[in-house]
């Protein structure tokens, strides 16, 4: 990400001047104030928007450059996890889980996606469907669906905003075990406890928004 | 339309949703909603009803103007008409120069009782025509291509003038018109009814598709491409108009069986329906429909992806 600007619809700029750069093994925590512009950041992360200014590259691939489908193909390589995370709420969970698997043409490996479940502690809920799961359930089975197409880069926007304190460091257990197989990790919070705990076990740089512009947080947290 | 677009046009995948009641697995993404599903069968079928009807009408009327056209072109009549006292050397005088015409068959004096039953519309059947002055009628069949109309015409002016030679073309042309127009509003029907379906299944797609905004984001979010999307929801939609047309068809086709025999009753409708292997015409019905359901929903659902980001 290479100096990059944007503004919804033309209009102010939200963040402006942006430089990033996401390598695989690193850890990143994105804070900032309720609506400084870091679901944006996310979003133009996964090219669910293009930047207004500047440029983003993605796997060597300039995204401005690419069709429609060749960001789909991007976004393969990219697990999102959000807040209010959506699912077809018509399928099982395991459905729901390994529906990446059928939209990229691949083998669905029943022990494999059992594994995965159980990795989330969704073994029980397998057969469940999505509305019938708890805030923290969602998000688990959010995350295992983010990772089994084994994504390069996880992006979570506020993955633990509705999970209590307990069910929030057993997501971010999960994300840091993601991230020393070598996963690039990108985590937008507002929740500085929950970042000092996992700077704890990984090491984790944090990243601020602060006038439409990103910082680094530096050791004040 | 980019050419990348038919990359997804898997037919085996197609065939396969066609024939499976919940159109595979790529299917199970769109939720299934029953009363747009139930819809879009009944549109379906009773467009297909109607186009079993707009056929019937445009094979029943294409074989009615062939067979005017082609039975009234096939014999001439010749009008005799005459003092009584002259009346039988002047038909005799016809009946001469009608057998050395180049081109004609024999010639056929019609009798009394004929012509009695010709007039019995106007003048009932008990009309005594040997005590009114009525014309001799000759019915006189073409043998070749060698008769010449006009040139009997004038021979029979020289010859025989009491003679009016009638070939038929003065009421022929415009019945043949009629059946040939009726021919084309049976064909313009068919297309009408093809649009319509079209028109139909894209209105539904397009509410299927916006009721499902949550299964495109989701979809969208893990990566799926347009073509993938769209698929899902063309499977959806031709197998619901492939289905829906075959049940109408069927019941047109069985409507067309039961229509009344008019043959003894009425010239005009004698004939409407299929005949032989017109039959298996109608069974193209539910392959058109799922046609048009194939690329209308197609179509709707990628204008409408490509619309968003």
């Amino acid at each position: 990400m290479q100096d990059v600007g944007f503004g919804y619809h033309g209009g102010a700029e939200l963040l402006s001047n942006v430089t990033l750069s996401l390598q695989p093994g690193m850890f990143h925590f994105l804070t900032g104030p309720s609506g400084s512009g870091k679901t944006t950041l996310l979003r133009l992360l996964y090219a669910d928007l293009l930047p207004s200014s500047g440029r983003i590259q993605a796997f060597g691939h300039d995204l401005a450059d690419m069709g429609r489908d060749d960001i789909a193909t991007l976004r393969r390589r990219v697990g999102v996890v959000h807040q209010d995370t959506q699912f077809l709420d018509h399928l099982p969970v395991a459905e729901n889980v390994a529906l990446p698997l059928n939209i990229a043409g691949q083998h669905v490996d029943m022990d494999a996606l059992r594994d995965l479940l159980g990795w989330v502690q969704l073994s029980q809920q397998a057969r469940a469907l999505p509305p019938e799961l708890s805030g923290g359930e969602r998000q688990r089975a959010a995350l295992a669906r983010a990772v089994i197409l084994s994504p390069d880069l996880i992006l979570a926007d506020e993955p633990t905003g509705n999970l209590d304190w307990d069910m929030s460091m057993r997501l971010m257990q999960l994300l840091i075990e993601l991230n020393k197989s070598g996963k690039a990790v990108m985590v937008a919070t507002h929740d500085l406890n929950l970042i000092r705990a996992t700077k704890a076990q990984v090491a984790a740089r944090v990243l601020r928004i602060a006038g439409k512009s990103l910082q680094s947080a530096g050791a004040d947290l | 339309m980019k050419r990348a677009d038919f990359r997804g046009l898997n037919l085996r995948a197609l065939w396969r949703g066609l024939l499976r009641g919940d159109g595979g697995a790529g299917d199970r993404i769109v939720p299934p909603t029953g009363f747009t599903a139930q819809l879009t069968l009944f549109s379906a079928g009773a467009m297909a009803f109607l186009a079993v009807f707009a056929l019937a009408l445009a094979l029943a009327t294409g074989r009615l103007a062939d067979r005017w056209s082609n039975q009234l072109a096939q014999s001439v009549t010749v009008r005799v008409s005459a003092p009584l006292a002259q009346q039988e050397a002047q038909t005799q005088t016809v009946l001469q120069i009608l057998r050395t015409t180049p081109g004609a068959g024999q010639p056929r004096l019609l009798p009394d009782d004929e012509v009695a039953e010709l007039l019995a519309p106007w003048f009932g059947p008990e009309m005594p025509v040997d005590a009114l002055p009525v014309p001799a009628l000759i019915d006189l069949p073409i043998a070749d291509s060698d008769f010449d109309s006009d040139g009997l015409r004038l021979r029979l002016e020289a010859e025989a003038p009491g003679a009016v030679l009638d070939d038929h073309t003065q009421w022929r042309r415009p019945l043949v018109s009629a059946a040939t127009r009726l021919k084309l509003l049976g064909v313009v029907s068919l297309l009408l009814i093809a649009a319509t379906s079209g028109a139909m299944i894209v209105l539904a797609a397009k509410a299927a598709l916006a009721a499902n905004g949550q299964v495109i984001r989701v979809m969208r979010l893990i990566g799926a491409r347009d073509l993938t999307i769209a698929t899902a929801f063309v499977r959806r939609f031709t197998h619901r108009a492939a289905i829906g047309a075959g049940g109408g068809t069927l019941l047109g086709m069985a409507a067309v069986a039961l229509l009344p025999d008019m043959q003894a009753a009425g010239g005009f409708l004698t004939g409407l329906g299929f005949q032989g292997w017109d039959w298996l015409l109608p069974l193209l019905i539910p392959v058109v429909a799922a046609a048009v359901g194939f690329f209308a929903t197609r179509w709707a659902a990628l204008r409408m992806l490509r619309s968003v980001r």
